[in-house]
């Protein structure tokens, strides 16, 4: 479903900020793959969805998506493929728009937008019966304004709008560490059931290694750009946090050129 | 007084237009001044040379769809910033407007215009001529509500509001803030046409200053009536124009001196935008000052 070939990007090349973020990575997801990303601050996490995403070309190096080469592809143009969900809970959404507004224009994800009335009545209907399953109450509150919900609620609006229009890849990014305990919980059941449901191949960031392990299919650990381990099936359904925190540290400890891979 | 109104009520095309760059796109854009006279100009020039007037009204408003798509390929293809490409367009246009009026100002006397009908009829200045306006105004107003409803209007909304999230969602931002730009340019011309027609002529300095004008529209306008949806907003910009020419009128028959009135004006921007800062005339909310606080995370660069 998605290929990255020998991608590598560095920021400001040839000047005193030169930051290699991402170095000869090549990662494949199978359709419906749910992968966790974990790894320190800096690996290069965020660059790597940056550039599944479109919104960073790389220097280097391919990325496909269910057969079609996107590699310079902006990304509004590979919209159509991939729903996201960012850190910042005002990310994702527009913050003065009504909820049905804000959901009209994720329905026409990737779509060519002309002058039909963007919120119709069937629309409001499906907007509705969508909205009870995240359990917040929000399917009575289609007119507010979503600047007036709070992080958790728009948090889990921007999931619903990442995902309902099914895409065929979903890219999170850390997308419950703004949230409190209890919301961060709540998104991320969301989050389970809504790649379920949809069979979303899924790239996860999080820095929570316990939910790194507890969800999905597949892990992959980062550092300085590099994937440094990549855990699938029973052997991620094995692995433990410390077993990962030990992986991190003989990684850290052999320096960026070797490539462990967890045992 | 009935006067101020109906240039009130003509002007609110502009504010109109105004309304869509500044609030929805989020684009403080200075074309206007040179578009509202493009649009003045083309249509002077093309009645005198015998077109008709609704003909050279509607070319007019063509003059500023080409305007603001220009403005528009500056910021995006170019790169430049929204203040510089409207204020580039603007001035570039000084002298294209010479050119189309082949001199500095065109006169309308004794040609027919739009406002013949009604100069005729000696209905200028009375209440029907008022009700003919504000139905002008309340067409365009309607219009543009259904827009900014339809598919393609949310994206405009959107790519002021979130232009990370709404690329994210397939809008090429380019395309909708070209769009809006030109659209918005558009009333604007078509209002500078219409003025042209109102007042007997059309001159190279008729726009100076408008975007002001525009502004002070708008900001009163939400001043009094506070805007949660885009019906209730565009009919606040309506009613702050013809406020806004009220208070210029009043200002006038008071005996202030014609030539103060930009800086009254300035002034009265000026004030609207820094009285509801200060904590004692804080009110509620409103959704502009939730759209500021919406920080929105950092993309590669707008594209
Ligand atoms: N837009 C940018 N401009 C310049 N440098 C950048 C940019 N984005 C990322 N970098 C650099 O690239 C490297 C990788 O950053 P990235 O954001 O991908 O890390 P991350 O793994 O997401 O980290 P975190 O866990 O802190 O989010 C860092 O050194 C960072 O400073
Ligand atoms: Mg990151």
């Amino acid at each position: 479903m998605l290929d990255l070939t020998s991608v590598s990007k560095t920021f400001f090349p040839g000047t005193v900020n030169e930051r290699r973020a991402l170095t000869d990575v090549s990662l494949s997801l199978a359709p419906a793959e749910f992968t966790t990303v974990i790894g320190s601050n800096g690996a290069g996490k965020s660059t790597l969805l940056n550039l599944v995403a479109g919104s960073l070309t790389p220097d280097s190096g391919s990325i496909v998506i269910d057969g079609s080469v996107v590699t310079r592809l902006p990304d509004h143009r590979r919209a159509a493929y991939i729903g996201r969900v960012f850190q910042d809970p005002m990310a994702g959404t527009a913050p003065t728009m009504t909820i049905e507004e804000n959901l009209a224009i994720a329905l026409s994800r990737g779509r060519s937008r002309g002058l039909r009335l963007g919120v119709t009545r069937s629309k409001r209907e499906f907007f509705q019966a969508e909205l009870a399953s995240l359990e917040l109450g929000l399917e009575d509150r289609l007119k507010t304004v979503v600047g007036l919900l709070s992080g958790g609620q728009r948090q889990a609006l921007s999931l619903l709008m990442a995902t309902f229009s099914e895409p065929r890849i979903l890219l999170l990014d850390e997308h419950t560490a703004a949230l409190d305990p209890s919301r961060a919980e709540l998104v991320t059941r969301l989050t389970a059931d809504a790649v379920e449901r949809h069979h979303l191949t899924t790239l996860m960031v999080t820095h929570n290694m316990e939910q790194a392990l507890r969800l999905g299919t597949r892990l992959i650990m980062m550092h300085e750009g590099r994937i440094v381990v990549d855990v699938a099936g029973e052997q991620k359904q094995r692995a433990t946090v410390a077993d990962l925190l030990g992986a991190f540290e003989k990684v850290k400890g052999a320096g960026f050129d070797d490539r462990t891979l967890l045992q | 007084m009935t006067g101020a109104v109906e240039l009130g009520l003509i002007y609110a095309v502009m504010a109109l237009g105004v309304y869509l760059t500044f609030r929805i796109l989020d684009f403080p854009d200075l074309t206007v001044d040179g578009s509202f006279t493009a649009g003045g100009a083309t249509a002077a020039i093309l009645i005198v040379n015998g077109v008709n007037p609704f003909a050279a009204t509607a070319a007019g408003a063509a003059a500023g769809l080409v305007a603001g798509t220009i403005t528009g390929l500056l910021h995006t293809k170019g790169g430049i910033n929204p203040l510089l490409a409207g204020i580039l367009t603007q001035i570039g246009l000084y002298s294209i407007n010479l050119r189309i009026m082949d001199g500095a100002n065109v006169p309308l006397l004794r040609q027919e215009t739009l406002i013949t009908p009604l100069r005729d009829a000696e209905v200028l200045g009375t209440w029907v001529s008022i009700l003919i306006f504000a139905a002008l105004a309340l067409v365009i107003k309607v219009v543009m509500d259904w827009f900014l409803n339809t598919d393609l209007g949310l994206a405009i909304q959107a790519t002021g509001d979130n232009p990370a999230m709404i690329r994210s969602f397939g809008v090429n931002t380019h395309r909708t803030k070209i769009l809006g730009l030109a659209l918005s340019n558009g009333l604007v011309a078509l209002c500078g046409a219409l003025i042209a027609q109102y007042q007997g002529f059309a001159d190279i300095s008729m726009g100076i200053g408008l975007i002001i004008a525009g502004l002070a529209s708008v900001i009163l306008g939400q001043a009094i009536i506070p805007p949660r949806i885009i019906v209730v907003a565009t009919a606040a910009v309506i009613a702050g124009s013809v406020l806004y020419r009220v208070a210029i009128q009043i200002a006038l028959e008071v005996g202030l001196d014609p030539n103060d009135m930009k800086l009254v004006s300035a002034v009265l921007v000026v004030l609207a935008l820094v009285l509801p800062k200060w904590s004692v005339l804080r009110r509620v909310p409103s959704i502009r000052s939730i759209r500021r606080s919406a920080a929105v995370e950092p993309t590669a660069g707008d594209r």
